[in-house]
């Protein structure tokens, strides 16, 4: 993909050759009043259904609740509540303490695997597989699944890591272990294992996008000048590709880290996470306990991407 | 390409194969699972081969009405993809020159993609309670809620599937030549014939794609659906409550079902990809058609 300038150049200089020709029904509507009529309705979507949203999760955190209903008085309660014992108990953890370092555990993990994975199946088809037709046909191959459920993908290892599960069967038959390995599933093993599993996709597409748009002169270059393969990985291509790894990782960080359905179905609904404590005040009625956690969550999520941002301007790579 | 590959290829080549059987390996065991004999179990070794679980299902004996589910999730889909294609051929075309809020738009489109689902799901369902009372304190006392699937439920979707609308609107745009716009303004077409005659019939085949993704990821989409659908439930929220209950195949051959449906809409929608562009090579560009 270009840069947007690019295009918009391009088009606004088109537009201007354009109105020289002065057609009637062109002249009358102004080429901003066109752009306010596409763009509009989605505004108004993201206005309706996500600004505004947010705005009442703010507000509402600072409301007071019972047990029956929402009671529109400013309260910190939905706050202190969440940080229940947390200054009485220093120099240990109180439980929102310990559930964001293990959300970020989690998430540092599947980060990390799902980085290497993902890198590597970009390279691949970026760099191995030459014929366009191939590439496309694989990198479809890749996609098909992101276009599935993410509940059946989730279910689907049932059958593989459960008690009398395949892996089960295989480890007991070779003889490797006596009974049945039982941290296989409903654990953060099968929860690591399944948001890898889903959320791969969501690094290979950046990162390739990246790898695609680097020119295959440069490598040729740093062979010639000498430079082993790993050198060339490590100041050619890691560099170049910088940008999706980047903004992979966002994708990446920013799903786990809110993630309340794989982490409640893989690990039995027994784990602790962010985003599992907002679900768990929602089910308890709990309106401004849940709005005081999901904008910690936020802010915490702004934080991350802030700091990752730094490295790479998103607008201009897109 | 027989000059003979380097080993890394050979080594990278294992690895996608891996990744590939990773991807698709357990998805193909539930769909094999689900067509279980009658006494089979959640594992394997295949206890009979049979369409029970399948035909038990289609049956309803289940305790959710999976057929009303069925429908609803389907409605939603459909309109989902219909409004997803529509707003973001739209906002591309807006987003080819400058116009005011413009970033505003872009980072509303990023934000709504990466700010936790749960979040958005419950900031909309805090937006229709407020509304509800609102309605209840002032015009009827016995309203019940304007929450559910075409309101609060379209809305959380369309939060999730315009973004990928709009990020595949640039990336067509990033590679459209507007030399062909002009060619059809200094012919005397009009910003519309220009629209439905040139930019159109170039630009379908991603349009398509954009419908692909808009429906698929309604058609499963869970988090932002959780909090925000209302008094009813999709299909996948049926699904997701049946992990914690079932213990027999039925959920599998729920699973398979729900994936026949996506394969069937990806198959059609990459099939008339296909067609459009075998077309588009065949006859050289569509550009132009019915303006001579």
């Amino acid at each position: 993909m270009d840069t947007s300038e690019n295009i918009l150049h391009q088009a606004s200089s088109g537009l201007a050759r354009g109105s020289d020709t002065a057609r009637a029904k062109a002249a009358r509507l102004s080429p901003s009043f066109i752009s306010w009529l596409q763009a509009g309705p989605m505004m108004l979507v993201f206005l309706a259904f996500f600004l505004i949203p947010l705005v009442f999760v703010v507000i509402v955190s600072f409301w007071d609740y019972n047990e029956y209903q929402l009671l529109p008085a400013f309260s910190g309660r939905g706050y202190t509540d969440t940080f229940e014992g947390c200054i009485a108990q220093i120099p240990d953890l109180c439980t929102i303490g310990k559930t964001y370092l293990k959300t970020l555990k989690l998430c540092f993990m599947v980060w990390a695997i799902t980085l290497f994975i993902g890198f590597w199946v970009a390279y691949f088809l970026a760099f191995h597989v030459k014929s366009k037709t191939w590439q496309m046909g694989l990198s479809l191959l890749c996609t098909i699944p992101f276009w599935t459920s993410n509940v059946i993908r989730m279910i689907a290892w049932i059958p593989l890591l459960g008690r009398n599960g395949l892996v089960n069967s295989g480890l007991v038959k070779s003889g490797l272990v006596n009974q049945p390995v039982e941290w296989l599933l409903f654990s953060e093993f099968s929860v690591v294992l399944a948001l890898v599993h889903l959320f791969t996709f969501f690094m290979v597409v950046p990162i390739f996008n990246s790898m695609v748009r680097i020119d295959k002169s440069l490598i040729e270059a740093a062979y010639d000048a000498g430079a082993t393969g790993f050198q060339t990985l490590v100041n050619v291509v890691i560099p170049l590709a910088k940008p999706g790894i980047v903004i992979g990782s966002i994708f990446v960080i920013t799903i786990v880290m809110g993630d309340f359905i794989t982490i409640g179905v893989m690990g039995g609904q027994q784990i602790a996470a962010a985003g599992k404590i907002i679900e768990t005040r929602l089910n308890a009625l709990q309106f401004p306990a849940a709005a005081a956690n999901a904008v910690i969550l936020l802010a915490i999520t702004f934080l991350i991407i802030t700091m990752m941002s730094r490295i790479v301007d998103i607008r201009k790579e897109l | 390409m027989t000059e003979g590959r380097p080993r890394s290829f050979y080594v990278l080549a294992i690895f996608f194969a891996a990744y590939v059987l990773f991807l698709y390996g357990p998805m193909i065991a539930i769909y094999i699972l689900s067509f279980q004999g009658p006494q089979g179990g959640l594992t394997f070794p295949m206890n009979g081969v049979s369409t029970y679980w399948l035909a038990k299902l289609f049956q309803g004996t289940g305790i959710v009405d999976l057929g009303a589910a069925f429908r609803r999730s389907l409605l939603l889909g459909l309109v989902v993809m219909a409004v997803t294609v529509v707003l973001s051929v739209a906002a591309g075309m807006a987003f080819r020159r400058k116009f005011r809020a413009q970033s505003i738009l872009f980072y509303s489109a990023i934000a709504s993609l990466i700010v936790p689902s749960i979040i958005t799901s419950l900031g909309i369902s805090l937006e229709f309670r407020i509304i509800d009372d609102l309605i209840k304190a002032h015009w009827n006392e016995n309203f019940e809620t304007s929450m559910g699937l075409l309101t609060s439920g379209l809305g959380a979707h369309l939060t999730w599937t315009l973004p990928f609308g709009l990020l595949i609107m640039f990336a067509i745009f990033n590679r459209f030549d507007p030399r062909l716009e002009e060619a059809a303004r200094d012919l005397g077409a009009t910003p519309w014939q220009t629209f439905r005659h040139v930019v159109l019939p170039i630009i379908l085949p991603s349009v398509i794609g954009i419908g692909l993704f808009g429906f698929t990821l309604s058609w499963d989409e869970l988090a932002r659906s959780s909090q925000a659908i209302g008094p009813v439930n999709t299909l996948p929220l049926d699904l997701q409550g049946l992990t914690t209950t079932v213990t027999k195949p039925d959920i599998y051959a729920l699973g398979t079902v729900i994936s026949a449906v996506s394969f069937a809409v990806i198959s059609l929608a990459l099939g008339t990809i296909h067609m459009l562009n075998k077309r588009q090579a065949a006859k050289g560009s569509d550009a132009g058609k019915g303006l001579v």
